[in-house]
């Protein structure tokens, strides 16, 4: 019997997402790449918390908020308000974080998902607030001298985005698929690069388990600092596993906050309940209400990018491409655009695009780690080679051989194959002539076909690819092979 | 001529008439400060060499014929809240104690431009904690009407400073009476303007919501004259006001025909000193002989203003006082670990008030009490801001004692924090409600030697003119405002 079909385990997340503005959520200091810049360079009395200094809302910020408020679903709050959250934390300098509690920018929204097994969930949005980022703590471990901890508040005051889902999903693949999503929409909405290396997104996930068919709650846990969604995948299996076992073992499972420990991968306890934080809310004072008027979100919803649901629905519907293919090609925004480009470009069916796009320069994209920005293959070019093929100029394998140049050298395809002489032979004359001398080369492999061994004539046909260097359009070529064979019968 | 005994505009105008210079007017306020700050104790930072560079900045900028204001050249100096670039910034606090901002307040930003002279920081109640200016970490400062006295808090050494002709103006900061109070205290004009005409950006917040930095001088004209010069929105403090500021000067008038003055009953109620109520009434009879109608009013929530006050001073100071840490500048003391670092350097840097109030605002803010106090407050106040609505429908401002007593000694209610606490009681319900409030001095006690006696003008939100105008009609029918200490020197 397996066990973990008998519990249903319960899973919401919090998903903390940096929001590429151009200056800080409350100061004009610019929002850098932290793994990049030079330590406490864009700071200011605001951001380090000096004495005096006050807080002014970013207004690009909270427009970002409504975008992707607006993309999950969310209503957004004409009247919202921003709450300091008090806790003690070298890496927060006011002793407090300016957050929002009461009011958030947006609420109530939800989006749909289909996981890797292909199962639909409906996941709802319970809210998405802005926030500020903490310093990042550098931890210096000196096997002579003391420990001691450097601070770089050049992360800390750039704008946060907190959104929250209700406890809506069921297992792992629900919450890599509405992970996955969230992280879709952040990059087609360009707030977020979504770089998960870099830190500008990260996960919390709550979970509990309860036995399948009962539909109280169980005793959550919340493990924080899933930085990839390898972690956040292993993890959440990981506690689901543990807490059924505590369960089935007669226990009782602990409220508490745990940590994720990548190199055992094993979760771990750092906060009790007792010990949560009482971060003592209240409303901010040094900045009044914030009132976001009907006008302003109707002015960002009109200016929203298509969003990936709606243009997965039109490429299949447009295009007729399979949802499968649909769905790699809308993952990300770039590559749809380049998609489109590119059969915009190109005479045939899409699906040829689609099929070359997805089977070949995703291949070298992989091989050799380039992103779809950065590929010097244009959309264009693209669409021009597969016309080669269409029109018998190239064969498959040359064409895939051409884009390989292209891809290394950005070279147009027209120009690879002149280079290269990589035109397909379709010219009967040329080619019987080249059959007839593979027939005649290789009499003891043509006997052995004579006598029935129908396997050699690929053999022969190899033969045939080899004196053209695989330039020998295969079709004519096998109808040349087969008449030539046929004579000698 | 003894320089160090001109009104601003006084000096100003012989100034511009190039009678004098700047440096000789500031060296003049540098020796009257060496002369008797032995006696009263009002600075904790005299910023000498500055002071003579800035002179020296000023009289060249006249000199050159560039623009020039009624401030350029004017000796100031301000309570040691307020941020000043290069010039040690206390709070009268050990924890700041050698702390040296990196930048400039508004106001001080605002004052610089306009070509005045900083000569010095102010001693006041450690994070303005208290009424007596006994609260400092550094020392007490002295009434310069009686040394054995208190000059009242928290802006005490402000007040004292140009009541003993230190400078000649200064700016403090109320939170629940701490212009007003020392300025009663000792016999000087001062006004706690309305909540976000004046720029808090800069200003070492106490109560974020309601926090005021306002004037302190010898009279009213003056008190318009700096006003102008501070006065209006920043775009660095959100809760400034965006209402253009009125040219305060031309509100002057020599009668007070057509205006009305309430008196609120509540205000004196038991408790009020003979010794205090006596020349107030005598006031409200030359303001009638001005020519203004004078009426009873209610304000019938004034006793829960102290309760009111305290819990969201509490709440917020608490918060406020968080990024006092030792991390990052001020002083820092050693531990084993974070926790312990914060434990030494606050224990070791704060003072007993300010503890008591860290510890009280911590627990009306914890889960489970939030509710009960600072949300019930909040709900309150809003009640004491209807009772000025309600008042204001019927009278254009409203007169009463600053302090139910006049100066009491030093160390007389140290030992006891509730009765320091209800000395404030005709001053504190003013901050809740935001409104602006001036205080002059109106007469003179019978003690041996004399204490000043003052009278509070509250007005319409936003309405400081009014004030001005009935202040100084006042001034110009009596001489109570002239009246200077003996001092030896």
């Amino acid at each position: 019997m397996n066990r973990l079909n008998d519990y249903e385990p319960v899973i919401g997340m919090e998903i903390h997402a940096e929001l590429h503005t151009r200056s800080k959520m409350f100061c004009s200091c610019a929002v850098t790449d932290t793994t990049v810049a030079e330590p406490n360079t864009t700071i200011c009395p605001v951001c380090t918390g000096l004495p005096g200094a006050m807080p002014v809302i970013n207004r690009e910020a909270v427009e970002q908020a409504i975008m992707v408020g607006l993309a999950l679903n969310c209503r957004i709050n004409a009247f919202t308000t921003f709450a300091r959250k008090n806790y003690f934390y070298p890496d927060l300098p006011k002793g407090y974080q300016i957050s929002q509690y009461d009011f958030p920018i947006a609420a109530e929204g939800w989006v749909d998902v289909v996981d890797e097994n292909g199962a639909a969930h409906h996941i709802r949005v319970r809210r998405a607030h802005l926030e500020e980022d903490t310093a990042k703590l550098f931890h210096v471990y000196e096997p002579a001298a003391a420990d001691y901890t450097l601070i770089d508040f050049n992360r800390c005051g750039v704008p946060l985005l907190e959104i929250v889902s209700e406890p809506d999903m069921h297992s792992v693949a629900a919450v890599h698929a509405y992970a996955t999503k969230i992280r879709e929409i952040l990059r087609y909405l360009g707030v977020n690069s979504g770089d998960m290396e870099k830190g500008v997104l990260r996960f919390e996930a709550n979970v509990s388990v309860r036995p399948r068919g009962s539909d109280t709650l169980g005793t959550r846990t919340e493990i924080k600092n899933l930085n990839s969604f390898r972690a956040l995948t292993l993890a959440t299996a990981y506690e689901i596993e543990r807490q059924i076992a505590i369960i089935e073992a007669g226990g009782e499972v602990v409220q508490e906050t745990l940590g994720w420990d990548a190199l055992r991968n094993v979760t771990f306890s750092q906060r009790s309940k007792e010990q949560a934080h009482d971060y003592r809310y209240f409303p901010e004072p040094d900045l009044p209400p914030l009132c976001i008027d009907r006008q302003w979100v109707d002015e960002v919803a009109a200016a929203l990018p298509e969003l990936p649901d709606a243009k997965h629905a039109r490429f299949v519907a447009d295009y007729g491409l399979t949802p499968q293919d649909a769905r790699i090609l809308v993952g990300e925004r770039a590559v749809a655009d380049y998609f489109e480009r590119a059969v915009r470009a190109y005479n045939g069916t899409p699906s040829a695009v689609s099929k070359w796009l997805i089977g070949e320069l995703f291949y070298l994209m992989n091989r050799e780690r380039v992103a779809i920005e950065a590929v010097r293959v244009r959309p264009e070019a693209l669409a021009r080679l597969i016309g080669l093929v269409d029109a018998g100029t190239l064969n498959q394998n040359s064409a895939k051989a051409v884009l390989g140049e292209m891809f290394a050298t950005g070279g147009l395809p027209e120009a690879i194959v002149e280079a290269k002489g990589l035109a397909q032979i379709s010219d009967n004359d040329q080619l019987s002539a080249i059959v007839a001398r593979v027939v005649a080369d290789n009499a003891e492999q043509v006997a052995a076909y004579l006598a029935g061994k129908d396997s050699v004539f690929q053999w022969l046909m190899g033969q045939v690819m080899r004196a053209t260097r695989g330039r020998a359009a295969p079709d004519v070529a096998r109808q040349l092979l087969t008449a030539a064979l046929n004579v000698r019968r | 001529m003894d320089l160090h005994t001109l009104s601003v505009r006084q000096a100003s105008n012989l100034l511009q008439a190039g009678e004098i210079t700047s440096v000789a007017l500031t060296s003049a306020i540098l020796e009257r400060i060496r002369a008797v700050e032995p006696t009263v104790r009002a600075h904790i930072t005299v910023s000498e060499e500055l002071a003579l560079q800035q002179a020296e900045a000023a009289d060249a900028r006249r000199r050159a014929g560039e623009r020039v204001t009624p401030l350029t050249g004017i000796p100031y100096a301000v309570k040691d809240c307020l941020s000043t670039k290069g010039v040690r910034t206390t709070c009268a606090s050990k924890i700041l104690e050698n702390y040296v901002p990196r930048y400039n307040a508004t106001v001080i930003e605002r004052l610089t431009d306009a070509g005045a002279v900083l000569v010095g920081k102010h001693n006041m109640d450690e994070f303005g904690m208290g009424s007596s200016c006994e609260n400092s970490a550094f020392f007490a400062t002295h009434n310069p009407w009686d040394v054995t006295r208190v000059p009242g808090g928290s802006s005490g050494g402000s007040a004292a400073a140009v009541a003993a002709e230190m400078t000649l103006f200064a700016l403090g900061e109320d939170t629940g009476g701490s212009i007003r109070m020392p300025a009663g205290f000792c016999g000087v004009t001062g006004l706690k303007p309305t909540y976000g005409r004046v720029s808090r950006y800069g200003l070492i917040a106490l109560v974020s919501s309601f926090d005021t930095i306002g004037p302190l001088t010898r009279d009213v004209a003056d008190a318009a004259l700096v006003m102008q010069t501070i006065a209006g929105h920043d775009p660095r403090d959100s809760t400034s006001l965006r209402a253009p500021v009125p040219d305060y000067s031309q509100t002057f008038t020599r009668d007070l025909k057509g205006v009305t003055v309430g008196v609120p009953v509540e205000y004196f109620a038991e408790g009020i000193a003979p010794a205090v109520e006596t020349p107030i009434r005598e006031a409200l009879a030359v303001l009638r002989d001005l020519g203004a109608e004078v009426r009873e009013v209610s304000l019938p929530h004034t006793p829960y203003a102290i309760p009111v006050y305290y819990l969201i001073l509490f709440a917020e100071a608490s918060s406020n006082l968080a990024r006092f840490d030792g991390v990052r500048f001020g002083l820092s003391c050693d531990g084993a670990d974070v926790l312990e670092r914060y434990l030494q350097t606050r224990a070791a840097g704060f003072g007993d008030e300010v503890k008591r109030r860290i510890m009280l605002g911590t627990f009306a803010l914890s889960a489970g009490y939030y509710d009960a106090y600072y949300l019930r407050a909040q709900k309150v106040r809003a009640l004491l801001r209807q009772d000025f609505d309600r008042a204001f429908a019927e009278v254009d401002a409203l007169v009463a004692p600053v302090c139910p007593t006049p100066a009491f000694k030093l160390g007389e209610k140290v030992a006891d924090p509730l009765t320091m606490y209800l000395s404030d009681v005709h001053v504190v319900a003013i901050n809740p409600a935001g409104v602006p409030s001036l205080a002059l001095p109106c007469g003179f006690t019978n003690d041996a030697p004399p204490l000043p006696v003052g009278m509070q003008i509250i007005g319409r939100p936003l309405d400081e003119a009014t004030l001005f105008r009935i202040g100084h009609a006042y001034q110009q029918a009596t001489s109570w405002h002239l009246a200077r200490p003996t001092l030896a020197s």
